[in-house]
């Protein structure tokens, strides 16, 4: 008999937290079959954020260090640079990431520290039960904008890949969806691709992948999916924005 | 072991690698800056790893993955940069890691001034980061001192995986004094760490987190912690005791540069006929209460002197427990008193027979 499927060595038994419908866990299992593919998992450090992934560290089976909200940049900095035998992921959500870690996050890629992070967009904080993100798109209710996000008060959404994709510093940056077959095909190749750089010494890589919130969206899953596909796939275009052998920054 | 004249900030420096310490995180902030400079060129030199962060805030954590990685590591920085490491220092404290933070103090509180200042006791003793933690607090009171220290403080922060802090001051960085290094030998060997995530290989997962979401597991992470502080509290207790050990007129508690000049004012009033005393404590944290109190007893007078506007103080006022009157006499902005300004505050206070309220050139209260 031949196994043609069967879980990814690098995630745990454990049963997620995770609420129904919430893209995580397919982001959690890309993650975790490109480990076992690059044949990177004995060797890997992971670096939970604080938000919904805080508790990451019990589904993948590897070795981890917990972050203080948006630092999550900065263990993985430290922990490469002493050990740069090590491959290095940091998991952040959008409120981590590019609210109060947006420091870390673009300082890390412009030094091109030789590090991987899977950057989870759903547009609101989730752990803290809905409130809004730099992500939120315009006229998105969440509790912290009960009107909608007014774009005159609060600015519009923060694109992070693009942002990143500027740095003139070698990287790998790409922007994904998990919200489809098809999607997902493509969201692993990119993860996988940023696993490689980082295991081939060439450069820091960012992985952006458009997700959903199902319960702080107030949605089905189903809904979500289609809100996802309609509102943040337009205002957020999927690609590769960015690789180590393009010319990075406005020249 | 050949003496070299060096600056505290660059001896410091060499004293961490010499401890075995090649990987250094900094921000460079005044009047510490030198640390970063000297090491920017002497750790390439050993093979070590130099990272000048975008932030104290991110060097904080470039020093838990850092320390959590299995590596010896340090950063120094100066008081505001202190402050915006205190919320990585409560991490590092919370998930037990050995790092070494160096603080060459100046004057505050904000932005406050460049120059020497003891205006950050409170904060490295009681805190500085939220939750319920402690770390081992060093106060040299010179340059070899320093040196000394701070290739002690590795070994210690391994001995408790915690936090151990150098605090010093803008005097101690800046000035130069001829100063010895360990031989080589000498230096303890960092200890195994098989807690690190080094990755897994064939091992079960190693986590380094300080989130106890469970009531009970939480509780016990802070009696853990708390074990380790008693721990501190029993074997870790370093004061230097001078003339304090006999019947005195007046016991003088000071540490770090103040000690060092108020050794001279014990020497002046000693001269004079004045049975003057110092007790100097060198862990700030765990203060050395008994030998304060003890010495307290054989003056029945206590006269605190720091650069500050009465810190240290409130641990003396704690150690004497009412037992003796304690006056305190302290100068901040970076203006440090000369010893014949501390024998005159001290004869002022013998003289009257009684505790004044007020002593010149500087802020003093009554305790007792």
């Amino acid at each position: 008999m031949r196994t043609i499927m069967k879980k990814p060595d690098s995630l745990t038994d454990r049963i997620t937290h995770y609420c129904p419908g919430c893209t995580h866990g397919v982001i959690h299992r890309l993650v975790a079959e490109s480990l076992d593919e690059l044949g990177l998992r004995e060797r890997t450090v992971g670096i939970a954020p604080v938000g919904c992934a805080v508790l990451a560290y019990h589904y993948f089976n590897c070795d981890f260090q917990e972050a203080a909200h948006g630092r999550a940049a900065a263990l993985a900095t430290g922990a490469k640079r002493v050990r740069p035998d090590l491959i290095l992921f940091t998991y952040q959500g959008d409120g981590d990431l590019a609210s109060i870690g947006m420091a870390e996050t673009i300082h890390a890629c412009n030094r091109g520290e030789k590090i991987t992070t899977i950057f989870v967009n759903n547009a609101i904080y989730g752990m803290t039960g809905g409130q809004m993100a730099p992500t939120t798109m315009p006229g998105q209710v969440t509790t912290t904008c009960p009107a909608g996000r007014d774009v005159e008060l609060t600015g519009y959404p923060i694109r992070v890949a693009e942002i990143l994709s500027q740095i003139r510093t070698p990287g790998y940056i790409a922007r994904v969806a998990v919200h489809t077959p098809k999607h997902i095909i493509e969201a692993k190749r990119c993860i996988k691709q940023a696993f490689r750089y980082q295991a081939e010494g060439r450069c820091y890589s960012l992985v952006e992948c458009l997700s959903t919130c199902p319960t702080n969206w107030g949605m089905t899953p189903i809904e979500a999916i289609d809100w996802l596909d309609r509102n943040m796939v337009p205002y957020y275009p999927l690609g590769v924005k960015r690789t180590p052998d393009q010319e990075g920054g406005a020249t | 072991m050949a003496k070299k004249l060096m600056k505290g900030n660059e001896a410091i420096g060499e004293a961490a690698v010499r401890a075995g310490c090649l990987n250094y995180f900094a921000y460079p902030i005044t009047p510490q800056s030198e640390v970063a400079e000297y090491l920017s060129r002497r750790l390439p030199e050993v093979g070590g790893n130099f990272l000048q962060g975008e932030s104290e805030v991110a060097v904080s954590y470039m020093l838990f993955g850092a320390a959590a990685a299995g590596e010896r590591v340090f950063t120094s920085s100066s008081s505001p940069g202190i402050s915006l490491m205190a919320e990585g220092m409560s991490y590092i404290a919370g998930a037990q890691l050995p790092v070494v933070f160096v603080n060459i103090v100046r004057g505050g509180p904000g932005l406050g001034g460049i120059l020497p200042a003891q205006s950050d006791y409170l904060q490295a003793t009681k805190g500085g980061g939220h939750g319920d933690y402690r770390i081992l607090v060093f106060a040299p009171s010179g340059v070899q001192e320093a040196v000394d220290l701070t290739i002690e403080a590795f070994p210690l922060a391994e001995k408790y995986s915690n936090p151990v802090l150098v605090l010093g001051d803008g005097m101690i960085g800046q000035m130069m004094e001829p100063v010895a290094f360990p031989e080589p030998d000498s230096i303890a060997a960092p200890l195994p760490r098989p807690w690190a995530t080094t990755g897994m290989r064939q091992r079960p997962q190693n986590l380094i987190r300080s989130l106890f979401l469970n009531p009970d597991e939480l509780e016990y992470n802070n009696l853990h912690l708390s074990a380790k502080y008693d721990a501190m509290q029993r074997d870790e207790v370093r004061f230097e005791s001078y003339h304090a050990d006999g019947k005195m007129d007046l016991l003088i508690v000071a540490y770090g540069t103040m000690a060092r000049i108020c050794k001279t004012a014990v020497d002046l009033l000693r001269a004079e006929g004045v049975a003057a005393g110092l007790v100097r404590p060198i862990t700030v944290y765990p203060f050395p209460m008994q030998a304060v109190y003890e010495a307290a007893q054989l003056a029945g007078q206590v006269l605190v002197v720091e650069l500050s506007m009465g810190q240290m103080l409130e641990d003396v006022d704690h150690a004497v427990r009412g037992t003796s009157p304690i006056e305190f006499f302290g100068k901040t902005g970076g203006n440090i008193p000369p010893p014949e300004e501390i024998a005159e505050v001290a004869r002022r206070l013998l003289g009257s027979g009684r505790p004044r309220a007020r002593a010149r050139g500087g802020a003093a209260g009554r305790r007792g």
